[in-house]
């Protein structure tokens, strides 16, 4: 697919980002203690209106605007006002999602930026959990070994050649259809107009492929055969590519990825056991393993750290790998 | 119909740049109507008159791949590249990255001896498209969406550097390949070009450099009678 040309939409990719990077930049000053604090709750407070009014304002109202001129049916003048109605169906929604939490608190009232916080919270952890979830699954997969099924070369050749054919047959009955419809052209009383005597000696006198052909058959032949076509290679594209990764994991950094997705995966079932036995019990978990692991190698190599840093340090590196 | 000979001609280009809507105006004579991605290789026959109005006329089956443009799909697309006499080349005008992007299917389609792999970092060589032979089209599409009056009075490099004609179109209007247009004459000389490499060339040979057969004219005519 080719980049984004559209100078609206890159102006507003740019600015979304170069905010998150602020907040994310403000959090490393928090733990680290640089800038005044003064300035610091400024600069956040600044940071966060801002990228409240991105999210919640400007970025629904621009994709609703931009879908709707994309479908096909609607009308120019209609457009905006269809846009207006898109967005306050968003916000309706974005209200009631945050309903079933306790985050109203009585001091602050109903618009205060607290709602729009709180809810923009609570649906971009949601998102958060939802993605590294999916990368931790997607990950070992992609490149353990375990799951790599062997591709031989013959395999490939065999439905290449299988594509090939039905692509030669899909143009063989066009070349039909072709035919026929240019015979309709030329005969003057084309078409359904003659009656049976009529087509029977044209099929007799003309050429072996003459108008008799059925071309709306031909026609449904070939779309089935178009599909046929079409999945054949979405099947020679899949073989292709775990060609790829298998040739890809005889490297040196595929069989680093190899070991990493072991590893990865047995962490992956730890979490979910912890999580479903929090969920279960009713307990509230302290620390992950990741931050328990740390604490006992630092320990045993007597080094001092502060924990509550590396505790945030590592977790969110770990999540990021993910 | 196995009297009548057949050429094939790759039509390729980016991803979205309008490959479908074009065939489908060549073939149909008509716009389409409901342009969806193409997954791998879609083919339309064109049944195109060769020297058409001379009485060596003759009727040939133009077979037209319209090559699938996503990325994800170039390591199975070289499939489709065996022995073909012609190349379209299709950018968007609206999309200059289209347009510079026309030489990486160009080094794919003639450099396509396995190795796809080493094909995603390769660099075009003008030298290597000196010796080719086969003919090229190039073509802008979205022509409505650009400033009027727009036209390649100025051939771009691409053109110039494979010694290709090009013209721009809008695919949603019949008019643009009406017959006798200039642009359905250069795509029907384009044809003929195709057809007479594949049929009408035995001593391809010695058509060496691509200046001598712009300057010339196309030499077969005049080498078939020396015998």
């Amino acid at each position: 697919m080719y980049c984004v040309h559209h100078r609206l939409v890159q102006l507003i990719f740019s600015i979304t980002f170069a905010l998150s990077c602020t907040m994310f930049e403000l959090i490393i000053f928090e733990i680290l203690g640089v800038l005044e604090a003064s300035s610091r709750f400024l600069h956040w407070k600044i940071g966060l209106y801002a990228m409240l009014f991105m999210l919640i304002f400007l970025l629904p109202f621009y994709i609703g605007y931009f879908i709707l001129s994309n479908i096909r049916f609607v009308k120019q003048s209609v457009l905006k006002l269809l846009t207006v109605a898109a967005w306050l169906f968003f916000m309706y929604l974005f209200w009631k999602i945050g309903d079933p939490f306790p985050i109203l608190s009585p001091k602050h009232g109903i618009f205060s930026i607290e709602q729009g916080i709180s809810r923009v919270g609570v649906i971009g952890v949601t998102l958060m959990a939802l993605l590294s979830g999916f990368g931790a699954v997607n990950y070992p997969y992609t490149s353990m070994t375990y799951f790599m099924r062997p591709v031989t070369p013959n395999d490939t050749q065999s439905l290449e050649k299988k594509v090939l054919q039905t692509v030669d047959m899909i143009i063989m009955k066009k070349k039909r259809i072709a035919l026929a419809e240019r015979e309709k052209l030329l005969q003057p009383g084309s078409g359904s107009q003659g009656s049976v005597i009529w087509n029977m000696l044209k099929s007799v006198t003309t050429s072996q492929y003459g108008s008799s052909e059925n071309v709306s058959q031909l026609k449904q032949e070939v779309a089935a055969l178009e599909e046929l076509s079409r999945q054949l290679f979405l099947e020679a594209v899949d073989m292709h590519t775990m060609q790829e990764r298998i040739e890809w994991s005889k490297t040196l950094k595929g069989k680093y990825f190899n070991f990493l997705g072991y590893f990865f995966s047995l962490y992956c079932v730890w979490k979910i056991f912890i999580s479903t036995v929090n969920i279960v019990f009713d307990r509230v978990g302290k620390v992950d393993p990741v931050t328990r692991g740390i604490e006992i190698a630092v320990n045993y190599m007597g080094i001092n750290f502060d924990v509550s840093v590396m505790f945030y340090f590592t977790s969110t590196t770990v999540l990021c790998v993910l | 119909m196995a009297s009548i000979n057949k050429v094939k001609v790759m039509v390729v280009g980016d991803s979205g740049v309008g490959k479908s809507a074009f065939v489908h105006l060549v073939c149909h004579s008509q716009p389409i109507t409901n342009p969806s991605w193409t997954i791998g290789c879609s083919v339309d026959i064109k049944l195109h008159e060769y020297k058409e109005g001379t009485p060596s006329q003759k009727t040939y089956f133009v077979e037209l791949w319209d090559i699938g443009g996503s990325s994800s799909h170039r390591n199975t697309r070289a499939v489709f590249y065996n022995c073909f006499q012609g190349i379209i080349l299709i950018h968007d005008l609206t999309n200059r990255k289209s347009h510079q992007n026309l030489r990486k299917w160009l080094a794919e389609l003639l450099c396509k001896e396995g190795n796809v792999k080493k094909n995603t970092g390769h660099d075009f060589d003008p030298e290597e498209f000196v010796d080719n032979q086969i003919p090229i089209l190039i073509i802008g599409t979205k022509l409505d969406m650009v400033q009027q009056g727009l036209s390649p009075n100025r051939s771009s490099s691409v053109a110039e550097e494979c010694g290709a004609d090009e013209f721009y179109l809008d695919c949603h209007q019949a008019k643009s390949l009406a017959p006798g247009s200039t642009n359905a004459v250069k795509l029907s000389r384009f044809f003929d070009k195709v057809i007479e490499r594949r049929y009408y060339s035995q001593n391809s040979s010695q058509m060496t450099t691509l200046l001598d057969r712009r300057r010339v004219g196309p030499l077969s005519p005049k080498l078939s009678h020396v015998d």
